[in-house]
């Protein structure tokens, strides 16, 4: 049947090319893949290189400009002025604030999502994986605005963290640490401490997902292998899970840093109305007009990564990469 | 004289799967222990129970007449080698060997010193500053060898240590563990599913199936002597005979075992034996194996290569010794 119609017609050792301009096409790309390659990533880096890094170069540029104070003109002379202006106290207080909640928004960042990702690498299989994807992106689906004025919400005096520290009888705990200079204020949505809630919890799935991708890539027998030779559970935490894990967590933390840096957004809408960063770079470049020292502020983060990024590489972070 | 290792009708079920079934097992102080048996019956569940990573259901265990029930691994004073050696990658060679004598707050100076000394044991001298991952697979072998044997265990644990090396390097490794062991006089517990492995190395054996213990004993015993069809098949591919076979040359109606190096190739009507039919023939080398159908008994035969052979399909007479016929105490 089939088969002796195949045997009747035997078919050829070499199949011919595809018709029109798909099969000499296809021949051509198989020949040259390297041709294929240069075609692929033609766009992207076009897009990249001259789109993104040249317009972040050209916004870097304008901060060796300077702005004439009476006109509110730009003058475009190479100058340190604008440099001189950012090393103020009132703008090194911006960017120490900054940094400070940066680093502690990330270290908390890492202790809250060490032991999720710790269960979902090693524990969680199946349903109970699937679930844990959808708790750690499913805030990430929602907008970010709506998200920030709900804390706002459960932040404020008549909101419902101030009601349920009242059934539980602890206000005198939160009136404690309100009363506090710096972190304090009137309300937890008016404190910094509410920043570094909302902070620590929109950037949260950033640190989580990178750690727990670490996690998973150690092998569960390393963990035995620890226990075997003697090590108590803390000592193999010490000694195996977190010299693997710190790749991720360089990783995630590369991610809550840079996004706190840069976010002009929370703390604008919770907290005190001392600022920030990315607020410092939104209002000189919108009501002050001053582009220069707004592309000197966006200057700073940038740098400062930079420093991160070099002393996490020289503590040996991507040494287990 | 107490037992290295003491297991009294031990049982680990995971859910409805009996791992390990009401085992019991005593390893003697300085042997070399082998746990033999098929994957899934049971063997590196007892190892695991042995090294404290599992808890028993039911039943006791005992280190050095110790109870070791509810000890986490790491206060048992037993290391173990791993199938897939579990070196720590993000650590140098003297790293992982001194490990567990970090963990247990020697100073560094000492503990280097005893790791270099370790590495020389496994014939490494000078491997210490390399990462596990620029080492061969025989290499990665030997670290963890000496980094189990560097801490002084009173009993080491082997998991299939052998089994994802080329067949050289496997048969060198035997000989080494062989006479490490010897010169150390540590007890040595070794799970494998190769049989000539289990058979050349250890001191007794212990053959595993469906989480029991069918059968311990030397190597001989275990060859020679197989107690049920499952340790004859299993252990060398022995010809298993079925009781009414066996009954025609022993007189007794019970399952019998014939090694298949025991059975002699004739020409079809040459002298009384066992007619049948050549099935196939396996050229392996230094023998031949071949397949034969006694009347729909399939039998097994090794002869020295060399030696002329019968043709595929042509009728032969087989021959045997009356006392290589092992009559087993498995019930008919």
């Amino acid at each position: 049947m089939t088969l002796t119609a195949t045997q009747a017609k035997p078919a050829p050792a070499l199949l011919p090319r595809a018709g029109g301009l798909r099969g000499p096409l296809s021949d051509l790309f198989w020949r040259r893949p390297k041709l294929l390659l240069l075609l692929m990533l033609l766009p992207p880096v076009l897009w990249l290189g001259i789109v993104y890094i040249g317009s972040l170069f050209a916004l870097l540029l304008q901060s060796f400009f300077s702005i004439d104070e009476f006109s509110g003109l730009i003058n475009r002379e190479f100058t340190l002025k604008t440099y001189g202006d950012l090393l103020q106290a009132a703008n090194l207080d911006i960017i120490l604030r900054t940094m400070t909640m940066a680093a502690l928004v990330t270290l908390a960042s890492a202790v809250i999502a060490f032991p999720i990702a710790y269960y979902a690498a090693r524990y969680a299989r199946g349903r109970w994986k699937a679930l844990f994807y959808l708790g750690v992106m499913l805030p990430l689906w929602s907008s970010y605005l709506v998200k920030i004025y709900a804390w706002k919400l459960i932040l404020a005096k008549e909101g419902i963290l101030t009601w349920l520290l009242a059934k539980l009888h602890l206000v005198w705990l939160l009136d404690g640490w309100l009363s506090l200079p710096i972190v304090g204020g009137n309300s937890l949505s008016v404190s910094s401490t509410g920043t570094f809630i909302v902070f620590v919890y929109v950037w949260l799935p950033f640190m989580i997902l990178p750690v727990q991708a670490a996690l998973e890539r150690v092998p569960g027998n390393l963990v035995e292998a620890s226990s075997d030779l003697g090590a108590s559970p803390g000592q193999t935490f010490r000694n195996v899970l977190f010299p693997l894990a710190l790749p991720g967590i360089v990783a995630g933390s590369i991610f809550t840093f840079s996004l706190t840096l840069g976010d002009y957004i929370i703390p604008q809408i919770i907290g005190t109305s001392r600022l920030f960063i990315g607020q410092a770079v939104y209002s000189q470049q919108g009501t002050a007009g001053n582009i220069p020292l707004a592309a000197a502020f966006t200057v700073v983060p940038i740098v400062i990564m930079g420093f991160y990024l070099w002393g996490a590489k020289r503590m040996g972070a991507f040494d287990a990469l | 004289m107490t037992s290295a290792v003491s297991f009294q009708k031990v049982s680990r079920h995971f859910g409805s799967v009996r791992a390990v079934d009401m085992v019991d097992l005593d390893i003697v102080p300085g042997e070399f222990f082998a746990m033999l048996g098929p994957s899934g019956s049971g063997k590196t569940t007892c190892l695991r129970l042995i090294a404290g990573f599992e808890q028993p259901t039911s039943g006791s265990i005992s280190i050095f007449g110790e109870r070791a029930e509810g000890v986490p691994p790491y206060r048992r004073n037993v290391n173990t080698v791993f199938q897939d050696y579990a070196l720590f990658p993000h650590l140098n060679v003297l790293d992982n060997v001194a490990y567990g004598l970090m963990v247990k707050g020697v100073g560094k100076l000492e503990r280097q010193k005893a790791a270099e000394e370790a590495l020389s044991l496994v014939r490494l001298p000078g491997y210490g500053a390399r990462r596990p991952g620029q080492l061969s697979g025989g290499q990665r072998q030997r670290v963890a060898l000496a980094r189990a044997l560097v801490n002084q265990p009173k009993v080491l644990l082997l998991d299939e240590p052998l089994g994802a090396l080329d067949l050289k390097l496997r048969e060198n490794m035997q000989e080494e563990l062989k006479s490490l062991q010897k010169a150390l006089g540590i007890t040595f517990v070794f799970v494998t599913h190769d049989q000539g492995e289990a058979l050349s190395m250890a001191d007794r054996v212990a053959v595993f199936n469906d989480g029991r213990i069918m059968q311990i004993g030397t190597p001989e015993d275990i060859y020679q002597r197989p107690k049920t069809r499952f340790v004859a098949d299993f252990v060398g591919s022995s010809n298993v005979l079925p009781p009414d076979f066996v009954q025609r040359y022993s007189g007794q109606h019970r399952w019998g075992s014939l090694r298949p190096e025991s059975i002699r190739i004739g020409r079809a009507a040459k002298g009384d034996g066992v007619a049948a039919r050549l099935v196939s023939t396996n050229y392996l080398g230094a023998t031949t194996r071949l397949a034969l159908d006694a009347d729909g008994l399939r039998l097994h035969a090794i002869v020295p290569a060399g030696a002329t052979l019968p043709k595929e399909g042509e009728a032969v007479v087989l021959t045997f010794n009356r006392e290589h016929l092992h009559l087993m105490d498995e019930p008919a």
